[in-house]
């Protein structure tokens, strides 16, 4: 079943002409024509639709959240897709921009809300071009402006253009970046329905959600409701990229075996290879490993499987990437686009980058990896947002899953480094014959002395650590 | 200050699609930076002058987007993607390329490893001046500067624009 890929590569759908010519703007009629905000509403909640941007909360139910009345409304669209991995809504915006523009509308008219804004990437040079044509088409054709086709409501609609940073895809950060700020998150509560944009009730919906209402729409919320599983109705998109033979976007219904996505679709790693982990919802998904595969792909059984569906951006790593190098460019990205307001998020990014240089050089031991995996867990809940818990999560998931590897890399570096012989893993025996080793250590004083030169206290107590476990 | 008369008409035009011009900052900077190359002090005070904000709130703006340049830039943007998915198919080994075949070429080049740019499934990628080529092999980077310099479409086969999706049950 397509929805949203239905006719995603007819040439010339991104102009008006094709759209309508395949039934663009038909739910845009229904809805605005016939149908009263209510039963929009209603037919939303009815679809059971949950967003497609990561949260995976249901749409239905935040636009019920917003107040009533005639106060100024805001419907902000997060089309800044910066999770790595993630790929769906720059396709969808490029190839088929007339379907959010209407979604928008709709959407806008359950919700009560007349002012509109897309935040695009500003990487995405091609789709926001896109979109500016689109929305000129549309606003010629009166599906934008004031009294659409009739209706008594209006709906102005802005494309505006972000400059680079991930942050920006956090619903608050996003607000505050579109007010001409800095894009740092704010505390919730009051959450966006309430005081977003501006401080009025703001309705923020990713590009793939708001681009499914037209369907909704079209088909009915409860026959929408019939398709993917109870939980997770509907159709999503799938980006799959990394160690696969044919990466790229697919529309799949809620609820098949994830191997079915990672081998059927996509047609697995390469010749040869084997898969070590995948993340199935970008990088701020916990890793799974093979034996997951078999993990219904939907929200609520990848939360069980320890996950999470996330954007619905699926990475495949395969076992020719050592997963100390995995884990430093997770921690890496999100050391650059931690905005540095909270504590935790702007230092445990930072230190987990540092203990993974340490491990990598082959100066850490064991007990290293109980440290950065309790910064993880210190991470986890203790900022305004989730950027840091996006780190924490995969990080984590990674020490608790491949500690042995994360051993043996530091074990392997240590001897090229020319750092001392392996040290075995702590064991009762081995700590008993540490225990007598050390007091056949020199003074303190005598070690520090020897220690001397140009190392910072840390790196002093790195190597005097080695000392010890290499003996 | 004199500010540029076109560059005067867009910050305008951007700030009238806002409840608060404020908002226009984004837009506003990016085009000044279109006219001066990057987010000089003049290009700042510029914008400062038309949106009626203090050139200190801009650069605090500037100083927190990646695609906002605080120092002068070559004049083409070369995003080379480092992130997972790109570096899980050799995106370390095109950046190393790239870089060492425009070291000597500061001013027309400037060479960014840059953050997941949304296109893994074209897997190493560089986004040229916004348009989006990949997947690139490293024997791909001589031709690839070539056409940047000729000012000739960067690579066309391999333009993003040009590809279909991956799905063989996507509607045509």
């Amino acid at each position: 079943m397509k929805l949203l890929f239905k006719d995603i590569d007819e040439p010339g759908l991104c102009t008006l002409e094709v759209y309508e010519r395949r039934g663009g703007y038909d739910s845009l009629r229904k809805a605005l024509g016939e149908m009263s905000p209510e039963e929009v509403l209603h037919e939303l909640e009815a679809s059971a639709l949950r967003g497609r941007g990561g949260a995976g909360f249901q749409m239905g139910k935040k636009v019920s959240f917003l107040p009533k009345g005639s106060m100024d409304k805001y419907l902000v669209c997060n089309a800044d897709e910066s999770e790595p991995g993630t790929f769906k809504d720059r396709e969808l915006m490029q190839k088929t921009p007339h379907m959010l523009i209407e979604g928008i509308v709709i959407a806008s008219y359950a919700a009560g809300t007349t002012r509109s804004f897309i935040y695009i990437r500003g990487e995405y040079a091609l789709p926001a071009d896109v979109l500016d044509a689109a929305l000129a088409e549309a606003r010629e054709a009166g599906y934008i402006g004031e009294d659409i086709l009739g209706s008594g409501h209006s709906l102005s609609l802005v494309v505006h253009r972000g400059a680079g940073a991930y942050i920006c895809g956090e619903e608050t950060g996003l607000l505050d970046s579109l007010e001409g700020k800095r894009g740092n998150p704010r505390l919730k509560p009051p959450f966006p329905a309430n005081q977003g944009l501006y401080q009025g009730p703001t309705l923020i919906n990713n590009v793939e959600t708001l681009s499914t209402v037209p369907a909704i729409v079209r088909i009915g919320g409860a026959e929408y409701a019939k398709l993917g599983v109870e939980t997770s109705t509907g159709t999503k998109l799938v980006s799959i990229s990394g160690n696969v033979r044919r990466p790229g976007n697919y529309e799949i219904e809620l609820g098949i075996p994830s191997r079915e996505i990672i081998y059927g679709l996509a047609g697995g790693p390469p010749e040869g290879r084997e898969i070590k982990c995948w993340f199935p919802g970008g990088s701020s998904a916990p890793v799974l490993t093979p034996e997951d595969l078999d993990v219904p792909y939907d929200f609520d059984s990848l939360g069980k499987a320890g996950s999470m569906l996330g954007s619905g951006a699926i990475i495949v790593v395969d076992d020719s990437t050592p997963i100390v190098d995995l884990a430093m460019k997770v921690a890496k990205f999100y050391r650059h686009e931690s905005c540095g307001k909270c504590t935790p998020c702007r230092e445990g990014t930072n230190w987990t980058v540092k203990m993974l240089e340490r491990i990598d050089s082959g100066e850490a031991t064991p007990m290293d990896l109980d440290i950065m995996a309790s910064v993880q867990e210190h991470i986890i809940g203790n900022c305004l947002c989730v950027l840091g818990d996006a780190m924490a999560m995969p990080i984590g998931s990674m020490i608790a899953k491949f500690r042995p590897e994360f051993e043996a890399h530091i074990e392997a570096a240590r001897g090229r480094n020319g750092l001392g012989a392996s040290t075995p893993i702590a064991s009762d025996a081995a700590l008993a014959a540490q225990g007598a080793l050390e007091s056949e250590l020199p003074p303190r004083g005598e070690l520090a002395a020897h220690g001397a030169g140009d190392q910072a206290p840390g790196e002093h107590r790195g190597a005097a650590g080695t000392h010890r476990g290499g003996a | 200050m004199t500010v540029p008369a076109e560059l005067r008409a867009e910050i305008e035009a951007h700030m009238a699609n806002y409840p608060d011009s404020r908002s226009a900052a984004l837009p506003a900077l990016a085009a000044a930076q279109r006219v001066h190359g990057w987010c000089s002090p003049e290009a700042i005070d510029q914008v400062a002058c038309v949106m009626r904000v203090t050139p200190a709130y801009l650069e605090s703006v500037a100083s927190f987007y990646d695609m906002l340049e605080n120092s002068p830039v070559g004049r083409h943007s070369m995003y080379v993607c480092t992130n997972i998915s790109c570096s899980l198919c050799g995106a370390d080994a095109l950046l190393e390329a790239v870089q060492d075949a425009t070291k000597d070429d500061p001013d027309e080049f400037n060479v960014r490893a840059f953050e997941c740019l949304g296109a893994c499934d074209i897997a190493p990628m560089v986004s040229v001046d916004g348009v989006y080529v990949g997947p690139l092999a490293v024997a791909d980077v001589p031709r690839l500067l070539d056409d940047v310099r000729a000012g000739r479409p960067v690579l066309p086969e391999k333009q993003l624009a040009r590809r279909r999706v991956a799905d063989p049950e996507a509607g045509t």
